[in-house]
């Protein structure tokens, strides 16, 4: 079917009308990228719960020294999948398979991802990795137990045989072209598809830093695709590449997986950067502070990040260790500067603690930590004593949890009402977000403590007589805090659709294109759009008397409107 | 487009600098290919777009005073529902499960690939445009 239909200035015309196949049939064919980011999150969140709960049996063997829930194999594998499942399949593609596919194109003002088919194709190619992966729990032998990562030689077929750790290769391969895919998409629409008006330093925060996260995709994910296609090779076709009977060498694994795995970190951080960053100023009820600076030090925390990789390799002894030292602690930098920006926004606002600001809050602190933490672990000398102990655990659990489900929960209960045209039940938000922000803390920080004592990671159980099971105990009931918090998160979505609020098109007073859609926005987003004159075009719509300082202009603040009004108040019109 | 092309030169610059200061640090094979690969991924989009944002008049969504009207028209081809993307994606699955599962499974893999890629083809030359 053909589709016609002009961009339409200002004429109040009623939604294009949109004759497409309905109920299982839209789910599998349309091209829509509302369709598909919806089928991405909702994938990815059965990810995460399921790797939830893996952690909840990790967690549960733990609590005493020779823990009898699961075997050490089974021990073994859950760590693996949850790792991979945390990583590959839930906080990557949520962020820019879910989220971004869903937002960026509404932010930029067009009617669909640069290219449709293409999107379908990477949603597929990603459910088909998932399964994959997960296939690996039924063939003999069981998933792959070589932990996230893959370290040759303990992944080749000598020591982690069976079909297995095979599933866990391909599902990597198919997952990785699906990123790869969508990161091609990401950059094509926000080179192309924007709105009239919209130049690049007046796009919303959160579609700059998923240009930057698309590109760090197009430069990471390739690398690990080849990574381990080198991997199954060594396993099945003779070859040695990582292998040191043949001549290979086992470390190159961990270069080439490390320049991937550790942009993948900030694939994982910097949309939920933008998430918080959009979420910040419209619960302060004030413009950014420091778009610009906000937009650099993205840019900036993705270069250096490329550049770091092998700090996770301080002591295999094979690397430069005062470059990378230099260049991880340099990242402190941009962080800081966009904390500074995050927190210059909400200097003086009018706070409003919403269930998406709490959210953010919570990020801002669990980053913090995850972070202060980060910067000694870049330093070697410390790194070398706290290497592959549960100080590092809780450093990356501090600061993935802390963006992806933290900040990315943040974003999911700020776009619902974008979503679905219905409000979320703002007192279950708050319970599930105090409940989780109190189980977090209690998880992870006695396992600072306990890392710090020496308990190494991934074992599945630990002598008596060293006084680790007391933190463990702890570590393991905040673990559960925070299964329990996702029960209220589960019934506020059923409350919310069995008994439906509507929500309007702007419930929150919010500045970014996306909210002048209607909710949920119809079939190619737009019947029209407001003129595009800063960085929240929305915003200077529904207040046209309201001071403003223009962004992306002649460089220099300029005040709008012929006569300064005072600040209305900052209540819905 | 200036902006966009300034951004991909951008990644090849400080990439460059850090793969040549690498190098010279180092003398790290593997790292040293992968930040001339990232230098190149910046370097040749980034050139192509600068080449081209001076040869021609800034677009709508370039100029800070553009307004809507200014980009009224057909914006581009957007194909409509299409069962293929799901074809294509199953196809490969089972290409990859083949290699585990049994290579029988190539059979039916390829033959969803190549049925994908013949009707994404004859599909798009009926495409809509918006």
């Amino acid at each position: 079917m053909t589709v016609l239909a002009e961009r339409i200035a200002t004429a109040e015309e009623h939604p294009e009308h949109h004759e497409g196949p309905t109920g299982i049939l839209k789910w599998l064919t349309s091209t829509d990228h509302k369709v598909i980011g919806m089928n991405y999150m909702v994938t990815s969140l059965v990810m995460f719960f399921l790797a939830g709960l893996m952690a909840l049996v990790i967690r549960t063997q733990l609590t005493t020294p020779g823990g009898s829930a699961v075997s050490p194999q089974q021990f073994n594998e859950l760590f693996t999948m949850h790792g991979s499942l945390m990583m590959y399949l839930f906080a990557g593609p949520f962020a820019f398979g879910g989220l971004a596919n869903y937002i960026v194109p509404l932010q930029v003002g067009a009617p669909d991802m640069a290219f449709p088919r293409l999107n379908a194709f990477s949603y597929w190619l990603y459910l088909g990795g998932s399964i994959t992966m997960l296939l690996g729990f039924v063939v003999a032998g069981g998933a792959a137990a070589f932990g996230w990562v893959a370290y040759a030689p303990l992944s080749q077929a000598t020591f982690s045989p069976g079909s297995g750790p095979d599933l866990w290769i391909l599902s990597l391969g198919l997952t990785g072209f699906s990123a790869i895919f969508t990161g091609v998409n990401l950059v094509t629409t926000i080179f192309y598809l924007r709105a009239p008006g919209m130049t690049m330093f007046r796009m919303p925060i959160f579609t700059w830093n998923m240009l930057v996260t698309a590109v760090l995709i197009l430069i990471a994910f390739p690398v690990l695709t080849a990574a381990v296609v080198l991997l199954f090779c060594d396993r099945h076709f003779g070859t040695h590449i990582y292998t040191v009977q043949g001549g290979g060498v086992p470390v190159l694994y961990q270069n080439l997986f490390w320049f991937f795995g550790h942009p993948e970190v900030y694939i994982l951080a910097l949309p939920y950067f933008g998430m918080v960053t959009e979420i910040i100023p419209v619960f302060s009820r004030k413009p950014l502070f420091g778009y610009k600076g906000m937009a650099f030090a993205t840019m900036a925390i993705a270069a250096l990040s490329t550049g770091v990789w092998a700090h996770h390799m301080f002591t295999t002894g094979t690397v430069l260790l005062p470059f990378f030292s230099l260049l991880s602690l340099l990242i402190a930098v941009p962080t800081g500067i966009k904390f500074f920006n995050w927190i210059g926004t909400m200097w003086r606002g009018s706070l409003v603690f919403n269930t998406p600001m709490l959210f953010s809050l919570g990020f801002l602190l669990a980053f913090l930590m995850g972070g202060l933490t980060g910067v000694m672990l870049a330093s070697p000398p410390i790194d070398f004593v706290t290497h592959d102990t549960y100080f590092v655990v809780a450093h990356f659990h501090q600061v993935l949890f802390g963006s992806a489900v933290f900040a990315g929960f943040a974003g999911f209960y700020f776009w619902y009402p974008k979503m679905f045209g219905r409000m979320y039940d703002e007192t279950l938000g708050k319970i599930h977000f105090w409940v989780l922000f109190i189980g977090f803390w209690v998880t992870f920080m006695p396992q600072y403590q306990l890392g710090l004592e020496g308990m190494p990671r991934r074992v599945a159980s630990y002598p008596a007589g060293l006084g680790w099971q007391t933190l463990n105990d702890v570590s393991t009931v905040g673990a559960y805090m925070i299964g329990l918090s996702f029960v209220f998160f589960l019934i506020n979505l059923w409350v919310s659709w069995r008994k439906p609020v509507p929500a309007g098109d702007n419930p929150f007073d919010a500045h970014a294109l996306e909210w002048f859609a209607s909710s949920p926005p119809v079939h190619h987003n737009f019947t029209k759009l407001p003129p595009i004159r800063s960085e929240r075009p929305v915003w200077d719509f529904h207040h046209p008397d309201a001071r403003t300082i223009r962004h992306g202009g002649n460089g220099h603040g300029e005040l709008a409107g012929a006569t300064p009004a005072p600040a209305p108040s900052a209540g819905q019109d | 487009m200036r902006v966009e092309a300034l951004f991909l030169i951008g990644v090849a610059v400080f990439f460059g600098i850090t793969g040549v200061g690498y190098w010279f640090w180092g003398y790290e094979q593997s790292g040293t290919a992968m930040l001339a690969g990232t230098t190149l991924l910046g370097l040749l989009p980034g050139s192509y777009y600068y080449w081209w944002s001076r040869r021609m008049r800034p677009r709508p969504e370039d100029r800070t005073d553009a307004s809507i009207e200014d980009g009224a028209g057909v914006i581009g081809s957007f194909p409509d529902s299409s069962v293929w993307p799901f074809v294509l994606g199953m196809g490969l699955f089972l290409v990859v499960l083949a290699v585990v599962f049994g290579l029988w499974l190539l059979f039916p893999g390829f033959a969803l690939v190549i049925s994908a890629a013949v009707g994404v083809t004859v599909e798009s030359r009926r495409g809509g445009t918006v």
